[in-house]
């Protein structure tokens, strides 16, 4: 016990009987009310910055006009909802979000990989080199990725069709060609963030007693069957939260950047619901209905989130919450 | 045991051979870049330019010294991403040690408060809608308010104190007749040095290399950071000859501007990316630490 809890007793001890229980808060707030005061800034700003926002979801629900507001536009149900669901984009937007993201997720265990083969790395020169490498792209901003991408798939300039020309092929528009989006979008991502990815993994691997690896090496074995019994049951925890949170943000991944690589000839295959969002919203000012389309965005994420880690618990027993 | 040692050795080949086929491929684009940006941008449009720089010329980095714009979107940048970390520190630090005391009451709900914005938020519009109404629009508060702090840094931020300020030192200090605030300034910030190095370094990171929130807050170009600014002339390609040079010549034929727009183009990728790449291998045990302590779950 501190010292403060001991001295808080022994105060209460004196004049319990009088003592209510407001009364207590009030003179435990009289003793920490700094504590709040340290409090208030961050309070206020997730009260303004994303408390109200989440009142103003309502607007989905309205017909937004901006000389009433939102408290003031009429009430419209589920209408934008409805148009959403019956529009002829409706199908086009789930397909392409779903098929980025399941794709991205596809590729989820090629930074566990990197790391069990940085962990088999002996000389540490090598070792570190490879890292500090390996991470440089995560610091790479997504307006300059883009601008790489497109300087590097520009089919007269660009050093992948050089590449491809130097083999004696023909130069491919990738970035307009919609079929190649998906592979563009996903492996410049992965490009970017393998390396990074792999880190916590390592950490995780770090933890592994080197005993369980010296006891299975005498019993005869191998490298590849030690990392199969030991390493990879080691870092499953850690897998298993990464892969929640990561299908927690399952439809909201980098639309940053799609929205950077999209062009008129590519929109067939790179319109998002985010990015429709943004279009929508911010450049057409069809605030109430863009809303209405985001809200749907995040309840299937919220879902999918829930799901997730029921599943995760109930089969693993890691999960968030 | 010689079987088996060999079969380590062929392990170990076949390991770090991947391994470096690897790097390469994330190695060699970035080498590219920094050659391209000193090359003959002719031989690097018709593909002579592989790893090595052909036909050095400083050309494009002489024509970015002389570019206004890109010296405004830097200098804008530097400012939205230093006091953005300012107030980032001033509003997360005082909240994350308040929060990591435990004779706070209501700590719980207080936690929730917080952490539920991770779940669910009003989105894009509205909240687009709440800075216009506050009237940040196309100022400088919109592009260091939204997003200041995060729900993830005070967890860690708080677990960080938690673990950090030793509890009979705060003790001793309150016995002494120190208030919270004098507590928080002279034992747990001085203590808190490793947890402001990663969350100045990440949040400034994020904050230089955001576009999407000055995208949509800011509409006077002479606001724009840098990010917008490389968007301009990397994506959407919309830098007119007069902006590609300060002495812009009448009629310049459309090849030689073509020319010019690809050497600025690899030039402007390394200038704006140096201040991270110098300052990467020095705080790269930092950034690890910020990587790893950000995934630690309460």
């Amino acid at each position: 016990m501190n010292t403060v809890e001991a001295l808080d007793q022994a105060g209460q001890g004196t004049d319990r009987v009088s003592q209510s229980a407001i009364a207590t808060v009030l003179r435990n707030f009289r003793r920490t009310w700094q504590l709040y005061v340290l409090l208030l800034p961050a309070l206020l700003y997730f009260f303004i910055l994303h408390y109200i926002p989440l009142y103003g979801v309502q607007i989905a629900f309205k017909d937004y006009m901006a000389t009433k507001g939102i408290w003031g536009s009429p009430w419209i149900g589920l209408d934008h909802f409805q148009r959403f669901f019956n529009s002829y984009y409706f199908k086009d937007l789930i397909r392409n979000t779903l098929v980025l993201n399941v794709y991205g997720l596809l590729l989820f265990p090629l930074p566990i990989l990197l790391a069990l083969s940085f962990n088999e790395v002996k000389n540490a020169t090598f070792k570190k080199w490879a890292q500090t490498i390996t991470y440089a792209p995560h610091f790479i901003s997504t307006v300059v990725m883009a601008g790489m991408v497109i300087a590097f798939l520009d089919p007269e300039t660009g050093l992948i069709n050089s590449i491809i020309k130097v083999f004696g092929g023909n130069a491919i528009p990738f970035l307009i060609i919609p079929q190649w989006f998906k592979h563009i979008f996903v492996w410049s991502g992965q490009w970017q963030g393998l390396g990074w990815g792999a880190i916590i993994y390592l950490a995780a691997l770090a933890g592994v007693n080197p005993d369980l690896h010296d006891a299975a090496s005498v019993d005869g074995a191998s490298r590849i069957r030690r990392i199969w019994h030991i390493n990879i049951p080691a870092i499953m925890p850690t897998v298993i939260i990464l892969f929640i949170l990561t299908m927690g943000s399952f439809m909201s991944i980098g639309f940053e950047k799609v929205l950077l690589l999209q062009n008129a000839l590519n929109m067939s295959s790179s319109d998002v619901i985010q990015t429709f969002v943004y279009r929508s919203g911010l450049l057409q000012s069809e605030y109430s209905f863009s809303a209405a389309v985001g809200l749907f965005d995040s309840l299937i994420n919220v879902v999918l989130l829930v799901l997730t880690n029921l599943v995760a618990r109930r089969t693993t027993g890691n999960s968030l919450w | 045991m010689y079987r088996s040692l060999s079969t380590d050795r062929v392990f170990d080949f076949i390991n770090n051979g991947l391994l470096l086929i690897v790097i390469g491929m994330i190695l060699f684009p970035l080498l590219f870049v920094v050659s391209a940006s000193i090359s003959d941008p002719n031989l690097v449009n018709m593909g002579q330019v592989w790893i090595w720089p052909r036909g050095i010329t400083f050309e494009g980095y002489q024509r970015i010294l002389h570019n206004n714009e890109i010296w405004m979107g830097y200098l804008n940048s530097i400012v939205y991403t230093v006091l953005g970390t300012l107030l980032h520190l001033v509003v997360l630090l005082p909240c994350a040690y308040a929060l990591s005391r435990k004779e706070l009451m209501g700590k719980k709900l207080i936690m929730w408060y917080f952490l539920l914005t991770m779940m669910i938020g009003g989105g894009l519009i509205p909240t687009y809608l709440l800075v216009k109404q506050l009237g940040m629009l196309n100022t400088i508060w919109s592009m260091v308010i939204p997003g200041v702090v995060g729900a993830w840094d005070i967890l860690v931020a708080k677990t960080f104190f938690q673990q950090n300020v030793p509890d009979p030192l705060v003790e001793a200090a309150k016995v002494d007749g120190a208030s919270y605030f004098y507590i928080f300034l002279r034992v747990a910030l001085p203590l808190s040095l490793p947890i402001i190095a990663v969350m100045s370094l990440f949040h400034g990171v994020g904050l230089w290399n955001q576009y999407f929130n000055a995208l949509i807050y800011l509409n006077d170009d002479s606001m724009y950071p840098l990010q917008l600014v490389l968007r301009k002339i990397l994506v959407t390609q919309e830098m007119r000859s007069e902006n590609l040079s300060s002495s812009a010549i009448q009629g310049e034929a459309l090849a030689a501007q073509a020319r010019i727009a690809s050497i600025l183009k690899y030039g402007v990728i390394v200038v704006s990316s140096l201040p991270l790449l110098i300052a990467y291998p020095f705080l790269q045990r930092f950034f690890l630490k910020g990587a790893l302590v950000g995934s630690i779950k309460e």
